[in-house]
């Protein structure tokens, strides 16, 4: 299946930690949180209180799209500029954007409620006021717009790929990408994970499904994926892109290659909204189907970037998911998980952890789990709380999503 | 390598009926496209609302149908129509495994009433202290779900057993088309078999067309001429599309019979310059290369200028080659992201019917004469941005 090699030639990467894969690979290797207070809205009243937004991006105020777009641009630049590949506002392939599902946000609805020409509070009122209230309460609204500014900036070639797949989405759009290129379809790709969605709603949307960490007093304590007391996950903000190319067509014009995506599995469970099959069948599937997609054995994985979210729920089902497929090895497989220092990315994740372990690949240096104290209750190996260095040249990058969506990448250092 | 794209499962839901086949016989039926248009929803607006059939068949359990909003109910339902088409409703796990789930599609629906309860209280002013507090009270847990747009392919896939993957693609009309595509590339490149595609759309909701009319699209008076409306030309129409498209080797290990083959999907994006929309089109139509006398089941969404533009570039085509053109936004509404994966549905009865059904505008672009149809071309020229064409052939 794997006929067409496919390299990653340039990454970049925006988190709560900063700007720039290399800012980014300090602050990791040296255990830091970007976990801090929320100060974008007020929070007195909230059950959760931090978050890993990035706030050095922009101005506020603004919009989930704004931020989104800024993010991705923002990553996507260092990308391409490392990649080397075409000319700045010409990139020669697709796009594939992972990024967060837009709507009016409340400073929009009040804007037309304040606009309404009588029929004050209603939907009705907002329409009268809607024709004349700026194009922007349309066009930043939409679901499309973030890709076509990014197709516009970048110079992308054909349909710009919008996609989502909740907490997996970051790594369908690399999946998208492997696949258009082993296709024969493009030589190169413009992978993006983006999430700038941290504003009130969103927030209480996810505390009320009672899925985020409440343990605010430390922010940068709060992320404890695999971790005895955890108790949800940290919100966050951030974008990864990488620049796919066919391995040949890589070579040829010279690019430093950084990594390979390897393989690929997916696989949907079909059990419940919010919680994976207690039996781990779709966490194991696509596990497995990654693994065979690489033509590779558990034995062969070196390391494990985890989803590991910090949810007692996925966290138990990924180390069981991990322990059924790697069996005998688990226990020697190191694990960690991003996100007990830049908090949950959402869309962004599976992009940011990829560009992450590109990153632990060129530094032969594995992230560690921090918060990672006291007795644990799982017998994995999880880098807990301090970097360690490693011979690292296969990496299983898993991303899981609510809604059932499972998406393992195989990401190695050589191409077979 | 290329493999033969067969489709071999279809269900549509629409304004004209609930299944394809009362949708299919009431395109002909004048008084049924008048009556299906509403004014009394959203005044001063048109809209093309749809029923959805009893659910029970489709969607059994109580808990299911809770779970969804009427957009995501509509996904279901056409979902399984095309399932049960296809002989892979209530098939066994490991058949389902193999069934690859690729849908374009916006969010769910939001509680109206809340948001106007809080816009109430708010009272014209945006205070951070006060939203977070009425939020927090007001808000449903299980709300979220239904609005997330991952979970419209979540939910087929826990009513409907379908677990090989799920990718969904959002972007307006355009992620119809690339669902589709990439799921056409993916079969044809030898990389998988079996992929149920497809979306919906509800009218029938407040802040979606509140969108639309803040971009200044939405129709007043329906009576205006279809192909020359102002940029306000769109009357948006629920719907609900699926399609169940397979390799030729997988329908016949399968024992599937073939509605017809899907032969080729194209996509591209322009900034709308004077002319680009139309230089894509005429390059997908080259590379489609359909016969004279071909059907066009037209995603024209009724906004002007795009609408107009498309109206020319398909008289070239009514001129050249006696094409016979459709714009079945002018029956059923527009419905966006299902625009296209409606036109499909409707493209694959038409070569099995080997006919179409009668004009719905009274201008020149669908004057062409009737003839066999073995061939229909879909196409998407979305009102903003994604220029999209398919053809679907008899076998």
């Amino acid at each position: 299946m794997a006929s067409r090699p496919v390299a990653v030639t340039g990454i970049g990467l925006v988190t709560s930690l900063g700007k720039g894969a290399e800012a980014n690979w300090q602050a990791l290797a040296a255990g830091q949180s970007g976990i801090h207070r929320i100060t974008r809205f007020p929070t007195d009243k909230l059950r959760t209180t931090i978050g890993g937004s990035v706030d050095f991006l922009l101005e506020g105020p603004f919009s989930a799209t704004q931020l989104s777009f800024a993010l991705a641009k923002t990553a996507a630049s260092e990308a391409v500029a490392q990649s080397g590949i075409g000319t700045p506002g010409d990139f020669p392939g697709e796009l594939f954007l992972a990024s967060p599902p837009v709507e009016h946000e409340w400073p929009q609805r009040v804007r037309l409620d304040s606009q309404a020409p009588g029929q004050p509070h209603t939907y009705g009122g907002m329409m009268a006021a809607a024709a004349q209230a700026g194009e922007d309460l349309y066009l930043d609204f939409i679901n499309g717009t973030i890709a076509d500014r990014l197709a516009d900036e970048f110079g992308t070639k054909g349909s710009p790929i919008t996609l989502t797949t909740a907490c997996a989405s970051g790594a369908t759009a690399i999946q998208l990408g492997v696949e258009a290129i082993r296709r024969g379809q493009t030589k190169a790709a413009l992978a993006i994970g983006t999430d700038g969605s941290i504003h009130m709603e969103a927030l209480i949307r996810f505390t009320l499904l009672s899925a985020l960490s409440t343990n605010n007093e430390d922010p940068t304590k709060a992320a404890r994926p695999f971790a005895k007391g955890r108790d949800g996950f940290v919100m966050a903000e951030g974008a990864g892109a990488l620049v796919l190319e066919d391995a040949e067509a890589a070579k040829a014009r010279g690019a430093t290659i950084l990594g390979y995506i390897r393989g690929v599995g997916e696989a949907a469970d079909t059990f419940h909204r919010t919680r994976s099959n207690p039996n781990g069948e779709a966490i194991i599937r696509a596990i497995s189907d990654a693994l065979d997609d690489a033509g590779v054995s558990p034995a062969d994985i070196d390391y494990i970037n985890a989803h590991g979210t910090s949810t007692p729920e996925n966290d138990k089902m990924e180390a069981f998911g991990i322990q059924a497929v790697f069996g005998d090895v688990a226990g020697s497989v190191p694990v960690s998980s991003n996100k007990s220092m830049i908090g949950h990315t959402l869309t962004a994740a599976g992009a940011v952890e990829a560009a992450i372990s590109i990153l632990t690949l060129q530094h032969q240096v594995l992230p560690p789990t921090i918060n990672h104290e006291g007795p644990a209750d799982i017998p994995l190996d999880f880098v807990p709380n301090e970097a360690r260095t490693a011979e690292v040249d296969l990496i299983l990058s898993n991303s899981f999503g609510f809604g059932g969506q499972n998406v393992c990448l195989v990401i190695g250092r050589n191409p077979d | 390598m290329t493999r033969e794209v067969w489709i071999t499962g279809q269900g549509l839901l629409s304004p004209l009926g609930q299944d394809l086949n009362e949708t299919w016989d009431r395109l002909s039926d004048k008084a049924a496209i008048a009556a299906a248009a509403d004014l009394a929803y959203l005044p001063p607006f048109t809209i093309m609302p749809m029923t959805l059939p009893a659910l029970d068949r489709f969607v059994p359990k109580r808990g299911d149908q809770r779970a969804m909003g009427p957009f995501m109910l509509a996904g279901c339902v056409a979902a399984a129509m095309a399932m049960d088409e296809a002989g892979l409703l209530g098939a066994e796990a490991d058949v389902l495994k193999q069934i690859n789930l690729m849908v374009g599609v916006g969010g769910g629906e939001r509680d109206e009433a809340v948001d106007e309860a809080i816009l109430a209280v708010l009272n014209g002013r945006y205070d951070g202290e006060v939203l977070a507090e009425q939020l927090q009270t007001e808000l449903r847990p299980t709300l979220f779900l239904a609005q997330l747009p991952n979970l419209f392919a979540g939910n087929i896939s826990i009513v409907l057993g379908v677990s090989g993957s799920s990718r969904t693609f959002m972007g307006e009309e355009a992620s119809g088309v690339d669902a589709v595509r990439v799921a056409y590339e993916r079969i044809q490149g030898g990389q998988d078999d079996l992929f149920l595609v497809g979306s919906a759309f509800n009218a029938v909701r407040r802040d979606i067309p509140l969108l639309y009319q803040a971009g200044g699209y939405l129709l007043e008076d329906p009576a205006l001429p279809f192909w020359r409306r102002p940029k306000a030309g769109m009357a948006l129409g629920s719907a609900g599309a699926f399609l169940v498209i397979e390799s030729r080797e997988s329908a016949e290990a399968r024992g599937a019979r073939p509605l017809a083959r899907l032969s080729g999907v194209l996509n591209d994006r322009c900034r709308r310059d004077p002319g680009q929309a139309t230089a894509n089109a005429a390059r997908e139509w080259a590379m489609l290369a359909p016969k004279p006398g071909c059907a066009v089941l037209s995603g024209a969404s009724g906004s002007g200028p795009a609408t107009a533009e498309e109206h020319d570039f398909l008289m070239t085509k009514v001129q050249a080659e006696a094409a016979q053109v459709r714009p079945t936004a002018a029956a059923l509404g527009h419905s966006i992201e299902c625009s296209f994966l409606t036109n499909l549905v409707l493209a694959t009865k038409a070569v099995q019917a080997g006919k179409l059904f009668p004009a719905l505008t009274d201008d020149a672009v669908e004057a062409a004469p009737a003839a066999d149809v073995t061939q229909a071309v879909v196409t998407t020229w979305g009102h903003r941005r994604g220029e999209g064409m398919a053809l679907v052939e008899r076998i």
